[in-house]
């Protein structure tokens, strides 16, 4: 279960990135954050991933607060950010330092067939593909069995047929270990073929706007009524969210009157 | 990012095979290209050569190539050649031992500390903007006429692109792999082991070539003050006596010595250097 409670970002330049943003995913659920440029959502996955400090708030994974970068925490960015003078097997297995050698090779043997990546742990990371390396990169992440996984944004710079393949790939991983995962997406539908909830933010200062509960079932057809009403309903509600003259339609506190 | 050419025209499904990026352009051109470019001074010196056969000229301030490579087949013969080296050579290596080192230790050191970048860059930048020859005088002053006076001057040479290169690369560091470091949680030791040193290889490797390069021409200086050996005692020596021959023939040692110092530089590093993308042929 991750708790976020009352968490605030300022930086140093006074812009106000989270104000007092309360959250709690319960384990094993995928919740994925939608929202336009600057609303925070960049920023509050740096801060559950430990590598920025929060203003105020706390978060906390179960009954351990994070207040620095954690073994249970794993980490998926936007660009694969392999290390380039490293084998994929040798990339891969980055964070298995403290086993043997034998023990790394089979998990990394492992965790390569599950995305698809078999046959390819001694190239380079040059030698793959933008989607292949992303592959890479996920396997990376899942292969210390995190209990939270956080993506910022993970498919955002591949092609359609990639990014279907590698939703189909990330689900299939989550089966397996079942870690609480944290997505941030611009794409709707990416969010709610993947997402159990799906959290809509909005910008200046970055809050919670609106959630969606996804009840559709797996696998998710895209086509399907549900899937497009699910889509329609959080687009406009992200329209809505990039308004500062409308009042938003759930969550609205007090507090907010001031800021418009 | 560019789509694999296969995705691009609708491959079904992720297929590795499918979707593997094209391999590198071919690299083989280039040694056509290599012969080609002994072409033109083939022919000059085939040129030169007939012109002074043929009493165009008399080849005494030019000597025509076959008297040059007689030279250097004596100056062989007699182990000149190798003593003259031999000197140059090992001047080079010690000044560029020190150069180097003292080049990646402060470079280090300012790529990675801003304070020690603010106390020491504008000091060094201001060093740098000396003639290195400039302090031929003052180092003959300090260490003598001997060697350690030119050792020191070559290493002045060679330190000031190593810590050039160094600093820049440590403080061009990509902050995104850095932080899938912080992620892994990794100790201070173990950034710089197994990210920050990695990161900069190349571009340390790159340093070390130029400063090597600056080494050899910083040789010819420190020999031209009062050596007794060396190639650069070779071309003083053959102006003196009036031998345009030993001249050249020396220039021509110094030429495929620098070359061949770069070239072992190359082929030692190459191995820790198979991962880069880009350049790998024209190395």
């Amino acid at each position: 279960m991750l708790h976020i409670d009352a968490l605030s970002k300022t930086y140093a330049d006074g812009n106000k990135a989270l104000d007092a943003l309360d959250l709690t995913i319960g384990t094993g659920e995928i919740v994925a954050l939608v929202g336009g440029s600057g609303c925070g959502k960049t920023t509050l996955l740096r801060l559950i991933a430990g590598l920025d400090t929060a203003t105020s708030g706390q978060i906390r994974l179960d009954d351990a607060v994070i207040s620095g970068p954690s073994a249970d925490v794993g980490v998926i960015f936007q660009e694969p950010r392999l290390f380039p003078w490293l084998t994929i097997d040798d990339n891969v297995a980055f964070g298995l330092s403290h086993l043997s050698a034998f023990e790394r090779e089979g998990l990394v043997a492992n965790a390569l067939t599950r995305v698809g990546l078999s046959g390819h742990g001694h190239r380079w990371p040059r030698e793959l593909s933008g989607g292949q390396q992303q592959r890479a990169a996920i396997a990376r992440a899942l292969i210390t069995r995190p209990r939270l996984l956080i993506m910022d944004e993970p498919f955002s710079a591949l092609d359609p047929t990639t990014r279907q393949s590698l939703h189909r790939h990330l689900l299939s991983l989550w089966d397996e270990s079942r870690p609480t995962v944290l997505l941030v997406t611009h794409d709707v539908e990416e969010a709610v073929s993947l997402a159990d909830r799906i959290i809509v933010m909005r910008p200046n200062p970055g809050r919670l706007h609106e959630e969606f509960p996804n009840l559709l079932s797996r696998p998710r057809d895209r086509m399907g009524t549900g899937f497009e009403n699910l889509s329609r309903s959080i687009l406009r509600s992200l329209d809505q969210s990039l308004k500062p003259a409308q009042k938003p339609a759930a969550r609205a506190t007090a507090g907010e009157a001031a800021w418009w | 990012m560019t789509l694999p050419a296969s995705t691009a025209k609708g491959a079904i499904g992720p297929a590795p095979a499918l979707d593997a990026p094209a391999s590198p352009a071919p690299a083989r051109r280039w040694s056509t290209g290599g012969l080609i470019g002994f072409a033109l001074p083939f022919i000059l010196a085939l040129i030169w050569e007939a012109s002074v056969r043929l009493g165009f000229s008399n080849g005494r301030l030019m000597p025509p190539p076959s008297r040059i490579g007689a030279t250097l087949w004596d100056l062989a013969g007699t182990g000149e050649l190798a003593t003259h080296a031999a000197a140059t050579l090992w001047r080079v290596a010690a000044g560029f031992g020190l150069g180097a080192a003292a080049g990646t230790a402060l470079g280090a050191l300012s790529g990675a500390s801003q304070v020690m970048r603010r106390i020491m860059d504008p000091t060094l930048q201001a060093l740098r903007a000396i003639p290195s020859i400039a302090w031929v005088p003052l180092f003959i002053l300090w260490l003598g006429i001997f060697e350690a006076s030119k050792v020191a001057l070559i290493a002045v040479g060679v330190f000031f692109p190593v810590y050039l290169g160094v600093a820049a690369a440590l403080s061009g560091v990509d902050r995104k792999i850095i932080e899938v470091g912080r992620v892994f949680r990794l100790s201070r030791v173990q950034m710089i082991r197994r990210v920050t040193l990695p990161a900069i290889l190349p571009a340390w490797i790159t340093a070390l070539r130029t400063g090597l390069g600056l080494g050899f021409m910083f040789v010819v200086a420190a020999e031209f003050m009062g050596a007794s050996e060396g190639l650069g005692y070779l071309l003083v020596d053959g102006q003196q006596l009036g031998r345009p021959d030993r001249i050249l023939a020396a220039i021509i040692a110094f030429a495929v010595l620098g070359k061949l110092a770069d070239g072992l530089l190359v082929v030692v590093t190459r191995p820790l250097l198979t991962w880069q993308d880009v350049g790998r042929d024209r190395l």
